[in-house]
């Protein structure tokens, strides 16, 4: 399988705090990959390095074999490699029709196509989306008078509204109610084999993630520890022994 | 006016005429109805005109501005420069102060003078903003706040040292030909009409460009940065482009305030930040920010107020002033327009579905 997403060998830190050190991944195209590891394993750092949100420090980072090590957040985003955020992130005093149509894709972009109104499609095609993660009967409210959950469904709705090649979820079901969660599970892997994103997934409700995942990679002090199946990780000591903090 | 309603199709509402075609007809009368006072109803414009182009920054693009005065200032001299230099030496003109001889222009001199000196203006407020913008829009926040001051402060500085244009003791604006009551009437009302059609004007540009693309991609970086550069917006760009469109605007009503004032002190006229430079930011606020009609409600009233208070209270003026916005501060946190919107939502073009009150 090619990659699509390749991290090769990327170490950074803050100060002498070493967040991650020679980490390497790959996710192929079309794959659901996960992202596990303590608190503090530097797995939010990893995913701020690959949408350049801050400069590695050595390795390297490839997306649709071209090289992004050195681009900046917005042009990464307008190749298509889009992330969410752990805090999630939405435009609050905007209404979710807004949130929606601002996040139709920059690619190609210019001053001159940004003066004018969106076409119609744009509006057919945010209601769709919102209706797809039960948010239709919002559309009109601000973004900030949602709640907390709703708000990390429309921050997906808007991440879909972007169409991205591929998506990196920060603790996607994080503060979301549990019968929701079966409800997104669902919705995540439908937009990969209907839309076929490329998901990559930080989580730490295990049963989402081995639900979810066709593969998995553990992260512990910033340095890769395992990589595997699921059933594999779930049983690996290496793993246990992290989370339950066996040195 | 909401992106809702404009990601509908939008367009110009009825509404909107009527208020357009209401407004324009009290605005076209005021000045033969109340000769007494054309210069405080030209000023009024300026006003409406400084409050619009701060909130696009302040309200729309969620940077404060308190360096807006600088593209009108440079307006304001650059047109002076225009209307006087090529007529006269401008290095003796301005030395010689206001004990020098009135500069007498023909009409032909003189409006082959302001045209000129108004596409000028709007030049510089433009270009300005440009260069500025690539350097201090990269400061966020407070940082970008402090940043304008001092670039204001810095600004009327290189002006108030500057000989050519009199340095700080000033210089006089050439005067439209012709004396007499009659022709002092004719003078004050051709700037009513340039400023109303500029007010017009700028809040016709800003209403279209609020509804576009572009607009959405403001508020977006206003609401959350960070999102917006995530998703892909070309945040700086963005940035950059809508404090240029507030540098042009601003840059021609300088030019038109230096003509209806005449006198122009670096300080007190052109590059007046703690008066003009503040009471921008006021009425934007006032009215609420962020919203189409706030920024004229707030100049209505904060004109209103001040002219009022400077005639029946002067020397309590200030107080009376700070004692109106600490009242509105208090009371309408969210302005004007933010106390309508939270009252009735319907009447703004919010939109509350049925289903969506079940729903919550």
């Amino acid at each position: 399988m090619t990659a699509l997403l390749s991290v090769d060998r990327v170490s950074k830190s803050f100060g002498g705090v070493t967040a991650n050190r020679d980490v390497s991944v790959n996710v192929g195209e079309g794959e659901i990959v996960g992202l596990i590891g303590p608190n503090g394993s530097g797995k939010t750092t990893l995913f701020n390095t690959i949408v350049g949100f801050h400069p590695v420090d050595s390795g390297s980072i490839s997306f649709a074999g071209r090289e992004i090590t050195k681009l900046r957040v917005p042009r990464i985003a307008r190749r298509g490699l889009l992330r969410t955020f752990q805090q999630t992130r939405i435009y609050p005093k905007m209404t979710c029709m807004e949130n929606m149509a601002v996040s139709t894709p920059h690619r190609g972009a210019r001053l001159t196509t940004m003066l004018r109104r969106h076409p119609p499609e744009v509006a057919d095609k945010s209601e769709a989306l919102l209706e797809f993660v039960g948010l239709y009967s919002k559309r009109f409210l601000r973004g900030g008078d949602l709640s907390f959950g709703q708000q990390k469904l429309l921050e997906f709705a808007m991440a879909l509204m972007n169409e991205p090649r591929m998506l990196l979820l920060d603790e996607p079901t994080a503060g979301i109610n549990p019968t929701l969660i079966n409800g997104l599970i669902d919705r995540l892997k439908r937009a990969n084999a209907d839309l076929g994103i490329t998901l990559f997934v930080i989580e730490h409700n295990m049963r989402v993630i081995m639900n979810l995942a066709t593969r998995i990679y553990c992260l512990a002090h910033g340095q890769l520890l395992a990589e595997g199946p699921p059933e594999e990780i779930q049983n690996d000591q290496r793993v246990i022994d992290a989370y339950l903090g066996a040195e | 006016m909401t992106g809702a309603a404009a990601l509908r199709g939008g367009g110009a509402s009825r509404r909107f005429i009527v208020f357009c075609l209401v407004f324009g007809a009290i605005s076209i009368a005021a000045p033969f109805l109340f000769p007494a006072i054309v210069k405080q109803l030209s000023i009024f414009w300026v006003m409406v005109i400084v409050a619009y182009t701060w909130d696009t920054m302040g309200g729309q693009l969620g940077y404060n501005s308190f360096g807006n005065i600088v593209f009108f200032g440079a307006g304001l001299y650059l047109s002076a420069i225009v209307q006087i230099a090529p007529f006269t030496d401008m290095r003796a003109y301005t030395a010689a102060g206001e004990q020098g001889e009135a500069l007498a222009l023909t009409m032909g001199q003189y409006l082959g003078g302001l045209a000129p000196g108004l596409v000028a203006a709007a030049l510089i407020g433009f270009a300005l903003a440009i260069v500025f913008g690539f350097v201090i829009l990269g400061l966020r926040g407070h940082y970008f706040a402090i940043g304008t001051l001092a670039l204001g402060i810095f600004i009327a500085q290189i002006f108030a040292n500057w000989e050519y244009v009199g340095a700080g003791s000033g210089l006089t604006m050439p005067d439209l030909p012709g004396r007499g009551r009659a022709s002092d009437q004719t003078k004050s009302l051709v700037f009513y009409f340039l400023c109303f059609a500029l007010a017009a004007v700028t809040i016709l540009f800003l209403r279209w460009l609020y509804s576009t693309r572009f607009g959405l991609a403001i508020n977006a970086i206003r609401d959350d940065e960070d999102k917006a550069e995530a998703m892909g917006i070309a945040t700086t760009v963005y940035k950059v482009a809508a404090w240029s469109v507030s540098g042009f605007f601003l840059g021609i009503c300088g030019a038109l305030y230096g003509n209806i004032v005449r006198f122009v002190d670096p300080e007190e006229t052109a590059f007046d930040g703690p008066g003009l430079g503040v009471w921008m930011v006021l009425m934007a606020v006032l009215g609420g920010k962020g919203s189409l009609w706030g920024p004229l409600i707030g100049a209505v009233l904060f004109h209103a107020t001040k002219e009022l208070l400077w005639t029946y209270l002067l020397g309590f003026q200030n107080i009376a002033l700070g004692l109106l916005v600490i009242i509105i501060v208090v009371f309408f946190p969210e302005g004007i327009m933010g106390w309508i919107r939270s009252r009735w939502p319907q009447l703004v073009g919010e939109r509350v579905d049925a289903t969506a009150e079940v729903a919550r």
